[in-house]
């Protein structure tokens, strides 16, 4: 054995002091990864989970698709209008949701509570639209009571609107924080998991809008 | 005002569940009244219950485990007991509470006991053995800890405020649905699982990050020690498997809370379709408790026996190969759901090839102890035990796995014989060898090895014969959960299993004892050089108890066995070959109350979702968004262990392990 063995311990902060070449943090021989990847990095697994969550609810749905128990089905429920308003809504939220991103990069308070107020009012009105749905559904009688089809959709796309909800909360609560405490850089990584709440959410809503309305929107003699 | 709420809900009329509760509130009030009165409230809040350092979550999980391991158990004397006399009579259990007492038994050791215990001794030696000083998010583990507390809080308090479910320890639907359980059992089962879910998911995601994102320099993947990789598998498998029992719980609240039609056999719904779902989640549990069972048998096999693993790289490969294939397998546990011959034989030969990885997993340590001079410790004792009894179950799996085989075994005691078999000889054994390795590296001092070898022997013989009489009644025809029968063939057999049960009695009485005489033994018994088994991995670099910061300077890994090769070089040499590091300070997480507070929240709105008090659900997801508030705007998250300190305590570290060198240099 040479020398590199008999080194027990060095301070991290120097490096692995002239032993071998340097390497990147986090991955390997590098040592800790820095706190802002620790933290995006944990978050995007738990986006993983929330993805699988959803998966469990879409086969829930997928399964029991044809159940309606003498109920309306979804085409003849389903009004691609309002959905689309939804989606156009959701996805210009994204748009400045990025905006954001970039005014934090920036470090402009204005910017940056413009881009959030118009993400939460663009996230509000699509809350707005699917209450109108859900409630237009109920009135109705096509409650999610009414059959197993109904409970599955209600449940999966109310799962998705709960989820934005949330993320209105905690958006209102980031606007708080770099109001009261400036650009700190624990509230920027919040922010950081934040933005990736609110796409994660914009990308579950794509798989919503295709494989519960379009697929459920056509004809039942086109579907398998 | 309160829902459904009323005094009708305790009792009264019914003696053994209220004497036993009252028993338990009794006792935790003299424990409450004694802190106090000692004046160790103070120090318990501040040191422990607001604690973020993993290792202090870790042992506040074990012991939560080992709680909830009394209360399950006792549960399983009464019905083995139950059985015993329940011949050609009716026992001194009504059907309904003897319901409620399998049901209890289940949940209580998977998610109460089993669960906790992995999980504490994962968060208490992983980090250690990365060489870093904490996990990815110490007060996100708080917080997780406080929530598993929580839900098993709940689960004690349907001891006397209204009743358990009946359903078994999985609440199958159409039996766990409104219409036919229509109390609150199913719902504190509900709750409680879904609040000690989300702590348990929220672990998962905590050490995937740690172990991916936070190791020490020249800790390559292929360094880090067996018990690592076995936990990464079975966060993995957390991560992947516990979000699909949220959404299953949760469609089950919607059909009992608000009419929906998931699983209702009206409307349209689909009772089968739970059993899909919660075995999706369900069969990955069981490898995500025995997992880093197997990471733990591995750490000590290796350790007693004085050599490094046989097979690193195959027990790596093993260890994955179960991570993915035990997310493929779930349908073995409803092969008479008929879902055809094609399928049943795809998911039985699925079932059946996850044997192959685990095979490799026993040749590696039996190649290890082969030709070893292997000191047969306590710990040691365990994971033979373990091997023996382990391979006894996993043979029977194997038979279970056979579609034609299951179809007369299932739901029949010796499916009950099975499992127990599996997951005492290999979950408990696994924590229990855990605990006795890595007792002194939490405490400073070692357990008395005498009393924890003959508890092994109770524990050993007990399992025996508690289960080898289930295996033979089994395939007799006794199916699961009677609470009374009338064949006289199985009651000879159902005897000796009480015997069984008495006799593991002994042994967790012998466990007591053991950590009785150790803690007022504990001056003789310290371990002085932080090294008590000759250990080979980096927990025992550091001091027993090892500091908050747990390493003055991270290490730095050359190899495998990190602290083996330390040592080798150092004995080598004589001497402590690295020069005195230069210190700086550290800066450590701050205490939180987070965790603490969102759990009382918790237990609040659990509690009033079961009884339908409405405005306090409302009061406590007030509260709980308030706690997170005042979390984010903490100013300051940590403090700083200034370089004086940290010197200090290195350099009795070094001393102590300089005299240890040179004692072991005269020897």
């Amino acid at each position: 054995m040479s020398t590199p063995a008999l080194r027990l311990a060095h301070d991290p902060a120097l490096g692995p002091a002239g032993i071998a070449p340097p390497q990147v943090t986090g991955r390997g021989a590098g040592g800790p990864a820095p706190k802002r990847i620790i933290v995006g990095y944990g978050f995007w697994i738990f986006l993983l989970s929330d993805v699988i969550m959803f998966s469990a609810f879409f086969a829930a749905y997928a399964v029991l698709f044809k159940s309606t128990d003498g109920g309306p089905s979804a085409h003849e429920l389903f009004d691609l209008r309002n959905t689309a308003a939804q989606t156009a809504v959701l996805l210009a939220s994204t748009f400045t949701c990025g905006m954001a991103s970039l005014a934090v990069g920036h470090r402009s308070q204005k910017w940056t509570q413009i881009a959030l107020l118009v993400t939460g009012l663009l996230g509000l009105t699509f809350i707005l639209l699917e209450v109108r749905e859900f409630t237009g559904f109920v009135a109705r009688g096509a409650g999610p009571s009414r059959s197993a089809f109904l409970s599955s959709f209600f449940t999966l796309v109310g799962c998705h609107g709960i989820h934005v909800s949330v993320a209105l909360l905690w958006l209102g609560t980031m606007m708080a924080q770099f109001y009261a405490k400036g650009f700190r850089q624990d509230i920027r990584y919040r922010f950081l998991c934040f933005s990736l709440f609110w796409h994660a959410l914009d990308i579950v809503w794509v798989a919503i809008f295709n494989l519960v309305y379009l697929v459920g929107s056509l004809p039942p003699e086109l579907l398998p | 005002m309160l829902g459904k709420l009323n005094w009708q809900a305790i009792p009264f009329d019914q003696p053994i569940p209220l004497a036993a509760g009252a028993v338990v509130v009794l006792a935790l009030a003299a424990l409450l009244v004694w802190l106090a009165a000692k004046g160790y409230m103070p120090y318990l809040w501040r040191e422990w219950i607001t604690s973020v350092d993993h290792k202090r979550i870790g042992i506040m999980y074990c012991l939560l485990a080992g709680v909830m391991l009394l209360r399950g158990f006792i549960d399983a004397l009464m019905m083995r007991s139950q059985q015993a006399l329940a011949f050609h009579a009716a026992g001194y259990l009504p059907p309904e509470h003897y319901n409620q007492i399998f049901s209890a038994h289940g949940t209580i050791m998977i998610f109460f006991m089993a669960m906790p215990f992995v999980i504490g001794l994962m968060n208490f030696a992983m980090p250690l053995q990365l060489g870093v000083r904490d996990v990815a998010f110490p007060t996100l583990n708080s917080v997780s800890f406080w929530l598993t507390a929580a839900g098993a809080l709940l689960v004690n308090i349907s001891l006397v405020v209204g009743e358990f479910a009946r359903t078994g320890w999985l609440p199958f639907p159409p039996l766990s649905e409104l219409t036919y359980s229509p109390g609150v059992g199913v719902d504190y089962y509900l709750w409680a699982i879904q609040i000690s879910g989300i702590g348990t998911l929220m672990t998962g995601i905590n050490f995937v990050t740690t172990i991916l994102k936070i190791r020490a320099p020249g800790m390559t993947y292929r360094r880090m020690s067996i018990f690592c990789w076995t936990t990464l598998a079975a966060s993995l498998v957390i991560v992947a498997a516990f979000p699909i029992l949220t959404a299953t719980l949760a469609m089950l609240t919607l059909d009992r809370y608000s009419g929906f039609h998931f699983f209702t056999n009206e409307g349209g719904g689909n009772a089968m379709m739970f059993m899909n779902l919660i075995w999706a989640w369900g069969h990955p549990e069981v490898y995500i408790l025995v997992l880093p069972a197997f990471g733990v048998f591995s750490e000590v096999v290796s350790t007693f026996c004085g050599k490094p693993l046989f097979g690193r790289r195959s027990m790596i490969v093993a260890t994955m190969g179960i991570c993915i294939l035990s997310l493929c397998v779930w349908l073995h546990h409803f092969f008479t759901m008929g879902a055809g011959a094609d399928v049943n034989a795809v998911f039985g030969i699925a079932s059946m090839i996850i044997a192959v990885p685990t095979g490799v997993k026993i040749y590696n340590w039996l190649f290890t102890m082969y030709g070893a001079r292997v000191r047969f410790s306590a710990a040691m004792l365990w994971s033979i035990g373990f091997m023996v009894t382990f391979i006894l179950g996993g043979v029977t799996g194997v038979l279970l796995a056979s579609p034609a085989a299951d179809f007369v075994l299932h739901e029949s005691l010796f499916q009950v014989a099975h499992f127990h078999n599996v997951i005492i000889g290999g979950v408990v054994f696994g924590v229990f060898a855990g605990y006795t390795y890595w007792f002194p590296k939490a405490f400073g001092f070692v357990l008395d090895e005498r009393l924890g070898k003959a508890a092994f022997w109770c524990w050993l013989i007990g399992f025996y014969l508690a289960f080898m009489p289930l295996y033979v009644v089994g395939l007799e025809g006794m199916t699961r959960r009677m609470q009374h029968y009338d064949r006289p063939e199985w009651y000879p057999w159902l005897l000796v299993a009480a015997v069984g049960a008495f006799v593991i009695l002994c042994g967790i009485a012998l466990q007591i004892a053991q950590l009785w005489v150790s803690i007022r033994g504990r001056a003789q018994r310290r371990d002085l050089t932080g090294d008590p088994w000759d250990g080979r991995s980096l927990e025992w670099a550091t001091t027993s108890p090892p500091p908050m910061f747990n390493f003055a300077v991270l290490p730095d890994v050359v190899s495998d066995e990190p602290y083996w090769s330390i040592k080798q070089q150092a004995r080598a040499q004589a001497q402590l070959v690295t020069p005195e590091p230069e210190y700086t300070s550290i800066e450590v997480p701050r205490n939180s109350a987070t965790g603490f507070v969102t759990a009382f929240l918790a237990v609040v709105t659990g509690f009033s979702l079961i009884w339908h008090i409405w405005w306090l659900v409302i009061l406590g997801l007030v509260g709980a968004y308030a706690t997170f508030v005042a979390f984010a705007w903490r100013d300051h998250t940590e403090i700083e262990i200034p370089a004086e300190e940290v010197a200090r305590i290195d350099r009795a570290n070094r001393a102590a392990r300089a005299a240890a060198l040179r004692e072991g240099a005269t020897r």
